[in-house]
């Protein structure tokens, strides 16, 4: 079985990494929560999986009785998912007010920390500098920002 | 009693500035106490020297590494704690009259009395560690001597470059020592040099000669690094007889001169010095008299003592170590004396123009009677030390055989008979002629000014008339030293009259040549001056070159490692982790043996299934609303694993948690056009795409490996066994969490606290700006 969770595990890291790799600070985001939810999948396959084996004592005993699913990695899994929902709010509402302050939400035209050099080019031109060529949805559509 | 002795001045040093503000404005009579009472500790091991005895004193420092805190006196090193000690009292009192009444001499005084106990440290030290502490200790000191008047640019771009140039050849000499450590087993100098057949015969052999020699060339601002010697200038005057004349730029000479027992006699050795030594003294004794400052003159004639000391030892024994030997002493008692006159002259008439000067006999007569014995001294006149060190570096010159030493003893001509032009630039000049009109109306420089330079050129008389007693103390142990053998007296025999023979001969061609060329010395300036424009470049402007250039180089590299492109970092990091996981795997090994199909319950397919699409969905869809969406599934998919797979916990959390960050994605994300316009070209994407799998394909293969190995259960059986037992908990990772780990889970709590206040506190920021009405923030 934990083969086959290995093998889920690669493909959600790669999505992951497919998103994070992109200009969009949104589908970052995206990347950033399929990649939490990797990591605590691949801790969980790491601690081998057990079927229908809780790690729970019964009420009348001191010790489980037969197999039963290796608590460890559970526990620390739990710590995970809750640190990973911390982290992911808190990237979207610093993200949200990146683009309420910048305007955008493409990384490349983020350059406040790290301003562009004297000579380098704007985010323009071809391979992932481009401005909007091209949009999805109507073109023209006034966006709910641009309505305010 | 060595080690006291050594770092005592770093101890007076560090209290100076209260001697000074406590005992006022002759408190140089009482600093000099020190140096004078380490001259007659160090004068007691004479007649033992001279005997052939050498003292050893270690104290243990890191004995994990080898590295003690050894001294060794022998007849080198003794000259040499001599001479820094000596002057050094005499520069003290100096300074006293010289910086009389500066706000800062007592900052000074820290700096100068450091310098002297680093400079004692490196001519005593014995171990290689040691030895290095304390050479770079002296480029610290010198840096900050240089630098003393920090307020004008170019005593910090001296002070700089010297730095750069002698620290950084402190490096090559660390190199170096730790290599001849390796190969000759030990890191005690006096060891490592009788063995130097070992050395020798090292494959490492040439390195450590390049190495030692890229130290002591720089130290000793042999040609091509000697550019940083005249910068120095910039230095008060004190600084500049003591350090950049008679002791620290010595410390390479001293090196050389150390070293040849062990890694001398070959070739190589033998060219390096020799050569680099000739064009030295020849490149610093022309370019001396292209100089309208008296320290400029002399730090120039400064660059061509020091190469003719490096030539001359490369001469090797016993007549090139003999000439050098005398040749050390000579030099350091004229030139401590010229700077400190010339020093005088510049502090009692306000410049140290020669052109400016002339006819200052008159009203400095103590001054002008030592700058005179000095001036005499320097152009190798009879008896002076001088004469007897001309004569016996024609001698080795001579003995060199028939092509090389009649080249060699021309440049030393040359080198000589430029030394005396520039002797008559500093004395000759601002003494005779007439008196002109100087800034300040001089008068006799205070007692201060004009006891050092009267000592030191009263025994540049006395060691040429006393001749033997120079002999036996000084130069025959010193010559024993550098050939590692015992004092000859017999090789190491002087003569102040030696016969109608060729040296002497040379002698008055010398001195002839050197008159000849004071009288057309305007004329030689103004044709060298207008030569060196001509070239219109030298090794100080390609230093300015190298450093434009490192700057240029680290633009560039920072302009490619830096792009400023989130994406182009990120892309960097998933890269190297592939690829260095890969490389791992391929040459250490841990991936997975064997691919065997478990058993998969159709309910698992399905969960497994929901989460590969949610996740590929969200990759692929451009909708915002789909991809938060395609988000979900895949966090409910994986609650689904947790249910099947025995993890009701984490199932729980996993589902609330879920909900929880679609309606925060839901609420924010709306509040972003929906409309993506952030596209990455097709080549990016692809480029991307190849650099995902590759990075998921390491996760499955890393996680396959896991898995197929073992497993070590210690810890969660023991944690299943105590949990009710200790503490009385049926669930077992709820026992964990809050009884086992405790802390971990309050640490855990506060995080999500702060994320939660900061999450609250930038809603809350952008509520404020919205009431205020204030626009939000600039388009980008």
């Amino acid at each position: 079985m934990e083969n086959v969770l290995a093998i889920v595990v690669g493909i959600l890291v790669a999505c992951a990494t497919f998103l994070i790799l992109s200009r969009d600070l949104i589908r970052i985001l995206l990347g950033i929560a399929i990649l939490s939810n990797a990591a605590n999948l691949l801790i969980f396959t790491a601690g081998r999986v057990t079927r229908d084996a809780p790690p729970l004592v019964p009420g009348d005993l001191e010790v489980p009785a037969g197999a039963y699913a290796n608590p460890l990695p559970q526990a620390l899994i739990l710590t995970a998912i809750v640190i990973g929902f911390g982290l992911l709010a808190f990237a979207l509402v610093l993200s949200y007010r990146a683009y309420v302050a910048m305007r955008t939400v493409d990384v490349d035209a983020m350059r406040e920390a790290e301003p562009p050099y004297p000579d380098q080019s704007p985010p323009t031109g071809e391979d992932g500098r481009q401005t909007p060529l091209r949009r999805r949805g109507a073109a023209g559509t006034p966006t709910r920002e641009a309505a305010q | 009693m060595m080690l006291p002795a050594v770092i005592s001045g770093f101890a007076l040093g560090a209290v100076a500035p209260w001697v000074v503000r406590a005992v006022g404005a002759r408190a140089h009579w009482l600093l000099a106490v020190l140096p004078a009472v380490l001259f007659v500790y160090f004068a007691g091991f004479l007649p033992g020297v001279a005997e052939g005895q050498v003292y050893r004193f270690a104290t243990e420092w890191v004995p994990g590494l080898g590295v003690t805190l050894s001294f060794y006196v022998d007849g080198l090193a003794l000259l040499f704690a001599l001479l820094i000690s000596g002057i050094g009292t005499f520069i003290v009192i100096y300074t006293g009259g010289y910086l009389h009444g500066h706000e800062q001499i007592g900052r000074f005084y820290v700096y100068l009395l450091s310098f002297m106990a680093s400079m004692l440290g490196v001519v005593l030290a014995d171990n290689a560690i040691t030895l290095f502490v304390f050479w770079e200790l002296t480029s610290l000191t010198s840096f900050l001597l240089i630098g003393f008047n920090h307020e004008e640019s170019r005593s910090r771009r001296a002070a700089v470059q010297a730095l750069i140039v002698t620290g950084g050849g402190g490096l090559a000499l660390l190199a170096g020592l730790l290599l001849m450590g390796a190969v000759g087993g030990t890191l005690e100098i006096s060891e490592l040099m009788t063995q130097p057949e070992v050395l020798h015969g090292s494959p490492l052999y040439t390195a450590m000669v390049i190495l030692v020699l890229a130290g002591a060339f720089s130290k000793s601002a042999q040609f091509p690094l000697h550019f940083w010697l005249p910068n120095a200038m910039e230095a008060p005057t004190p600084v500049s007889a003591y350090l950049h004349s008679s002791t620290m730029v010595k410390a390479g000479v001293y090196l050389v001169a150390r070293m040849s027992p062990g890694l001398g006699g070959s070739e190589l050795w033998f060219y390096a010095l020799v050569i680099f030594g000739a064009v030295t003294m020849l490149t610093g004794a022309l370019l001396a008299l292209r100089q309208t400052d008296l320290k400029l003159v002399l730090a120039y004639t400064t660059v061509a003592g020091l190469g003719t000391l490096v030539m001359l030892i490369g001469l090797s024994a016993p007549l090139g170590y003999k000439a050098a030997a005398v040749f050390l002493i000579t030099h350091a008692l004229y030139k401590g004396c010229l700077f400190m006159s010339a020093g005088a002259v510049d502090h009692e008439t306000g410049t140290r123009n020669p052109l400016e000067l002339g006819g200052l006999r008159g009203a400095m007569p103590i001054t002008f009677a030592a700058a005179a014995l000095a001036g005499l001294s320097m152009s190798g006149i009879v008896p002076f030390i001088g004469f007897i060190g001309k004569e016996v570096m024609y001698e080795a010159t001579l003995h060199l055989g028939p092509v090389g030493g009649v080249v060699l003893t021309i440049a030393t001509i040359a080198g000589n008979a430029l030394t005396i032009v520039a002797a008559g630039v500093v004395v000759l000049r601002p003494f005779f002629g007439e008196r002109r009109k100087t800034p300040k109306h001089p008068h006799e420089a205070p007692v201060e000014l004009y006891l050092g330079p009267c000592v030191l050129a009263g025994l540049g008389l006395l060691a040429g008339i006393a001749y033997p007693l120079t002999q036996d103390s000084l130069t025959a142990p010193m010559m024993g030293s550098m050939a590692g053998t015992m004092p000859d007296h017999r090789a190491a025999e002087l003569y102040l009259w030696h016969g109608l023979k060729l040296p002497l001969f040379l002698s008055l061609l010398t001195l002839g040549l050197g008159i000849a060329g004071y009288v057309y010395w305007d004329r030689i300036r103004e044709s060298l001056a207008a030569t060196l424009r001509a070239i219109g470049w030298g090794p100080d402007l390609g230093y300015d070159q190298v450093i434009a250039g490192v700057e240029w180089l680290s633009f560039r590299q920072v302009r490619v490692q830096q792009t400023g492109y989130l994406r182009h970092y990120l892309i960097v990091t998933f890269t190297v982790f592939a690829a260095f996981v890969v490389w791992t795997l391929m040459t250490v090994g841990g991936g997975p043996s064997a691919f065997e199909m478990p058993a998969v319950r159709l309910t698992e397919w399905v969960a497994l299934g929901l989460m590969v699409m949610g996740a590929g969905a969200a990759t692929l869809v451009y909708s915002r609303i789909a991809a938060i969406a395609a988000i979900g599934v895949v966090g409910y998919a994986v609650a689904l694993i947790f249910v099947m797979f025995s993890a009701p916990d984490l199932a729980f959390t996993q589902f609330m948690v879920e909900t929880l960050t679609v309606v925060i994605l839901v609420l924010v994300l709306m509040r972003v056009p929906l409309e993506v316009r952030a596209f990455r070209g097709l080549g990016a994407r692809i480029r991307d795409a190849v650099i995902s799998i590759a990075v998921g394909v390491v996760f499955t293969l890393v996680l396959m490996g896991v898995v197929q190995g073992d497993l070590d259960l210690r810890l969660s059986e023991y944690f299943a066994e105590t949990s009710v037992p200790v503490a009385h908990g049926h669930n077992i990772v709820n026992v964990i969490l809050v009884d086992f780990r405790a802390l971990d889970t309050l640490g855990e709590i506060f995080v999500v606290t702060v994320a939660g206040l900061s999450t609250f506190a930038l809603v809350r920021l952008a509520l404020f700006k919205r009431k205020g009405g204030a626009g939000e923030g600039g388009g980008a």
